[in-house]
């Protein structure tokens, strides 16, 4: 029988493409319609769209986008060592300061950037107060460099300076190296821009004191801190490991507590570390992030490979990378405006553009995109559950993969949608979901909401057209 | 009061947002209202109305624009609560446990495993894509959008001919598959006679008048306008004939187009040859002279090709009225109500096939007939403006629709035509076709009444009586309820004809010599 004829013997079950109209009248006629949540693909640019079946047709993508996403999944994370950035970061120098998201000049930088600079110069000792920093800032003495192109990340200003003590992942799968900074908690931080005694102490105690401790503990340990089993587990305690870190943070306070205890260091010190990490639910924080950029790095640079391998913001600019394009290599567009709760006595103009280099989690497919299995989270960036595994289920659609390294309980276990390809993104028009905090504009202020942003999408229609040059 | 919002990413269709536009404007105190995507005429549309903003001037394609002007804040505040009402359905939360609404075929078909039928009507240069994707996923198209190159015509009908789908459209308004009406259809009886038509309201004429004389159908497939072209060669006519040949609730066959291109016309008759169940061919306006060796029954207008069918169905023919004498002798009477210089008729319609029937029934009689359907030079309008004699128009053609629904789906479009008419002191009559059925206005006469009582007023303050003729293409199943818009016309006086053709023939008798 012809597929024609079969159709005359079947029940209609219809897809409505289109006006809604033709689907009330069939519906008014009792048939099964599905309405599409239709607009037009890529964004209604026929340019893009020609450019977007090209190379959705082509298998050499296709192999290519499969094994960025294995080796994202493969990569294995650990906590191998704690140690001051020049020692470790490749490339650090003296008169060096890494800062988050892509590239930018001091004069573009944004409020909290430039405050946690000033913090930086001063913790350093290059400048003695505010306004030399400012003019050391300015005068080209210091070489300013993303995060992402050391193979480092930090949230929010994401400010690395060559004294800080950074955690040390190394991935187990690929040999590669990726860094971040102690969190520092929440208040006045360097990271919202703060630079007030108070932040500059603490950054001398995190060196001076926490992370000898924690390196002298990490040396007792032979294969370091499993972290990508403490991210495994955290999401089923609802964690997504970007503004929700509280699980986490107890697993590893529970993991490394024994270490510390098992070192030399004096007692009072020891109480303080702990009570440091105690007190800070973030701290997992800088450990999660690092250990996604470990394996996005380890996932870079696979010809024909259209994975994003880096989302990162620095208050100005949102950039992207793409594995299958170059290594520093950066697609941006002005970042957008967080949309979310506003902490009391806070308006939505406070608010600085998108900052941080936190958005790796969601990169690696965690964060926003295992929200749904968050629950905690959602009521704090202003949504409902619903909304959230809404978000999670639809992250699917644009990437390539399921990670079951990272599953989510409410998707009935379903793995993580990880592997952001950007034909997928430029087709159907939907954009990563990345949640997070809000830092004030102005410098040192601190952190005034939560809530939801996207990356433009002109920094996936600038890398497609790169890519099929 | 005025002001301009922008939502990022926010896209509706036009048909909904034009409906919107519309519905808003009718507030009190609202002066203008734009509520569209930020395309570039949009934009220019909204510079022109005085409320483009720079936030509109940088917005794109993908970008809802809600502008509204009012008298003052009330009004406005009103005007924005009904636009977020009207628009609201589409942000309607999800309930429990229900999957996402998807916003591809793909990811649609991973929620509806079993779809076996897309209806797309996206804007045309993406249409073409749309209907790939679904011929991909093994569906069926109704591609009701226009604008799709013949390139991808063909490109999509051999692929659907490759698969044994159907490809009906692009440009086709109508079908109905297994008695349920896709886009513009009306509800008639189940039967035994298959249609398939090239053209919109062509195909709904004939299974109407199907349908009033006892007949019944049992699938009307669309193919598209440009099916017949010498580019397609026919190939959905071709596919839809073998599919109603071997169905067995299929008796009797109704091919309806206007006349083919000659070599696909040779094609489209050679396969009638092979077809062992009787074939009614109907070319609208075609050519009666031209002699053929097929067996099948060749009648040239839409009612006839009807009533073929039915004799052939072997249907009780007691439905069969050969003319409706009462009609006739009203419109004697009305004829002598006439003043000498009214002599012509103005045909203003919403079925752009029933437009071209009307111009091949009235063109042996009237000298001299324009309409913006007449292939021959000689016929065609120039302009849709500013003309005198007898006028036919399609306000269905693209002339009239850019940037606006059909008339089919507002028939408010052609109001200010009827009243535009009314002030000329030669015209005598005017001639309107209404469509009923799915897809079409829930009232079409209704919005359309109060212009025929100002038109007639217009007439009658200048000393003149202005006659009306009226079709409605419906059936008493459709969902309008076709004895309430026939009866608000007929209190008005208007002359109702039972068909498309009856409606010409009217005029005939009251205007020709």
């Amino acid at each position: 029988m012809s597929n024609i004829n079969k159709l005359f013997s079947e029940e209609l079950k219809i897809l409505n493409i289109g006006t809604n109209k033709f689907k009330d009248d069939l519906e008014l006629q009792g048939q099964k319609v599905l309405q599409l949540d239709w607009a037009p693909p890529a964004g209604g640019d026929i340019e893009i769209l020609e450019i977007v079946d090209k190379l959705s047709s082509r298998e050499d993508i296709k192999e290519a986008n499969e094994k960025t996403v294995e080796i994202m999944m493969n990569s294995h994370p650990i906590l191998a060592d704690v140690d001051k950035a020049i020692n470790v970061i490749p490339g650090m120098k003296d008169n060096m300061i890494l800062h988050s998201g892509p590239p930018i000049e001091w004069e573009r930088m944004a409020g909290p950037m430039k405050g946690a600079i000033i913090g930086a110069l001063i913790y350093e000792r290059l400048a003695k107060d505010e306004e030399e920093a400012k003019k050391i800032a300015a005068s080209g003495e210091i070489e300013f460099a993303p995060c992402n192109e050391h193979c480092t990340v930090g949230p929010m200003a994401g400010i690395v300076s060559p004294s800080m003590p950074v955690h040390v992942i190394y991935n187990k799968t690929y040999g590669n190296y990726s860094y971040c900074t102690i969190n520092e908690g929440l208040g006045k931080v360097l990271r919202y821009g703060a630079f007030n005694d108070e932040v500059i102490e603490r950054l001398k105690w995190l060196e001076n004191e926490f992370a000898p401790t924690i390196k002298k503990a990490l040396s007792n340990i032979k294969d370091g801190i499993d972290i990508k089993s403490i991210i495994s587990q955290g999401v089923h305690m609802g964690d997504e490991c970007h503004n929700r870190n509280k699980a986490s943070t107890s697993l590893f306070f529970r993991e490394i507590t024994p270490y510390i205890l098992e070192t030399d260091v004096d007692s009072a010190i020891v109480k303080r570390v702990l009570k440091f990490m105690k007190e800070n639910d973030h701290y997992f924080l800088n450990l999660s992030m690092p250990a996604c950029k470990a394996a996005t790095d380890a996932a870079h640079g696979i010809e024909n490979s259209t994975i994003v391998t880096t989302m990162a913001r620095n208050g100005v600019d949102f950039g992207i990378r793409v594995s299958g394009l170059g290594k520093n290599q950066w697609f941006t567009a002005p970042a957008n405006m967080i949309k979310g709760l506003m902490f009391p006595g806070f308006k939505e103009e406070d608010a600085s553009p998108d900052i941080g280099d936190s958005s790796i989690t969601e990169t690696m497919g965690i964060g926003g995109f295992v929200m749904g299995g968050a629950p905690a989270i959602v009521q704090f960036v202003g949504g409902t559950v619903e909304d959230a595994i809404g978000y999670s289920e639809q992250m699917y659609e644009i990437t390539v993969g399921e990670n079951t390294n990272y599953s989510i309980p409410t998707l009935d276990f379903r793995g993580s949608a990880i592997g952001i390809d950007i034909i997928k993104v430029m087709e159907k028009g939907i954009l990563p979901i990345i949640n997070t905090g809000m830092a004030h504009r102005v410098a040192g202020i601190g952190q005034v909401g939560a809530g939801l942003v996207n990356p433009p999408m002109e920094c996936f229609k600038k890398a497609i057209l790169e890519f099929n040059k | 009061m005025k002001n301009t919002i922008i939502r990022k990413n926010a896209y509706y269709d036009s048909v909904t947002l034009m409906s919107l536009s519309s519905k808003i404007l009718d507030l009190k105190g609202v002066e203008e209202a734009v509520v569209s995507m930020a395309t570039e005429m949009n934009k220019e549309l909204l510079q022109n109305v005085g409320l483009a903003t720079e936030e509109s001037h940088n917005a794109g394609n993908n970008d809802l624009i809600i502008a509204i002007k009012a008298e003052n804040e009330n009004s406005y505040e009103e005007a924005l609560k009904l636009a977020e009402e009207l628009l609201n359905p589409k942000n309607k939360k999800k309930s429990k446990g229900k999957e996402e609404i998807p916003k591809t075929i793909d990811m649609a078909m991973k929620q509806f495993q079993d779809a076996n039928l897309a209806v797309i009507s996206v804007p045309g240069k993406f249409a073409g894509r749309e209907a790939r994707k679904a011929l991909e996923n093994n569906l069926h198209v109704m591609l009701f959008s226009d604008n799709v190159t013949l390139e991808e015509e063909k490109e999509l009908k051999e692929i659907a001919r490759e698969k044994g789908l159907l490809v009906m459209g692009p440009d086709c308004g109508t079908a109905s598959i297994n008695n349920i009406g896709l886009c513009f259809s009306n509800e008639v009886r189940k039967g035994n006679i298959g249609i398939v038509g090239a053209s919109g309201t062509g195909l709904q004429e004939v299974m109407v008048q199907i349908h009033r004389l006892g007949g019944g159908i049992s699938q009307a497939l669309g193919t598209g306008g440009r099916d017949l072209k010498e580019e397609i060669g026919g190939i959905m006519m071709i596919e839809s004939l073998k599919a109603l040949n071997r169905d067995e609730n299929t008796e009797v066959i109704v091919l309806v187009s206007k006349p083919p291109a000659k070599s696909v016309e040779k094609k489209i008759l050679e396969e009638v040859k092979s077809v062992e169940k009787p074939v009614v061919v109907c070319f609208i306006d075609g050519n009666r002279e031209e002699e053929n060796d097929s067996k099948a029954a060749f009648v040239y207008g839409l009612y006839e090709a009807a009533k073929k069918a039915v004799e052939i169905a072997g249907i009780d023919k007691k439905g069969i009225k050969e003319e409706n004498s009462k009609l006739f002798e009203k419109a004697n009477e009305l004829k002598k109500i006439l003043k000498p210089e009214q002599k012509y008729f103005r045909g203003l319609f919403c079925g752009g096939t029933l437009c071209a029937e009307a111009l091949s029934i009235l063109r042996g009689k009237f000298d001299h007939i324009k309409s913006n359907v007449a292939k021959d030079e000689r016929e065609k309008l120039e302009s849709i403006t500013g003309y005198s004699g007898n006028i036919l128009i399609d306000l269905g053609e693209d002339e009239f629709t850019v940037g606006k629904p059909h008339p089919m789906i507002e028939p408010t479009l052609r109001l200010d035509k009827i009243i535009e008419e009314a002030k000329d002191e030669e015209v005598a009559l005017i001639l309107l076709d209404f469509e009923l059925g799915y897809g079409s206005h829930d009232d079409p006469v209704g919005v359309t009444i109060k212009a025929i009582k100002e038109a007639k007023s217009i007439a009658s303050s200048n000393g003149r009586q202005l006659i009306f003729v009226a079709y409605i293409c419906g059936t008493d199943k459709d969902k309008q309820d076709y004895e309430k818009q026939r009866k608000m016309l007929e209190e008005e006086g208007v002359l109702m004809a039972e068909s498309n053709m009856e409606a010409a023939n009217i005029v005939i008798e009251i205007l020709s010599n």
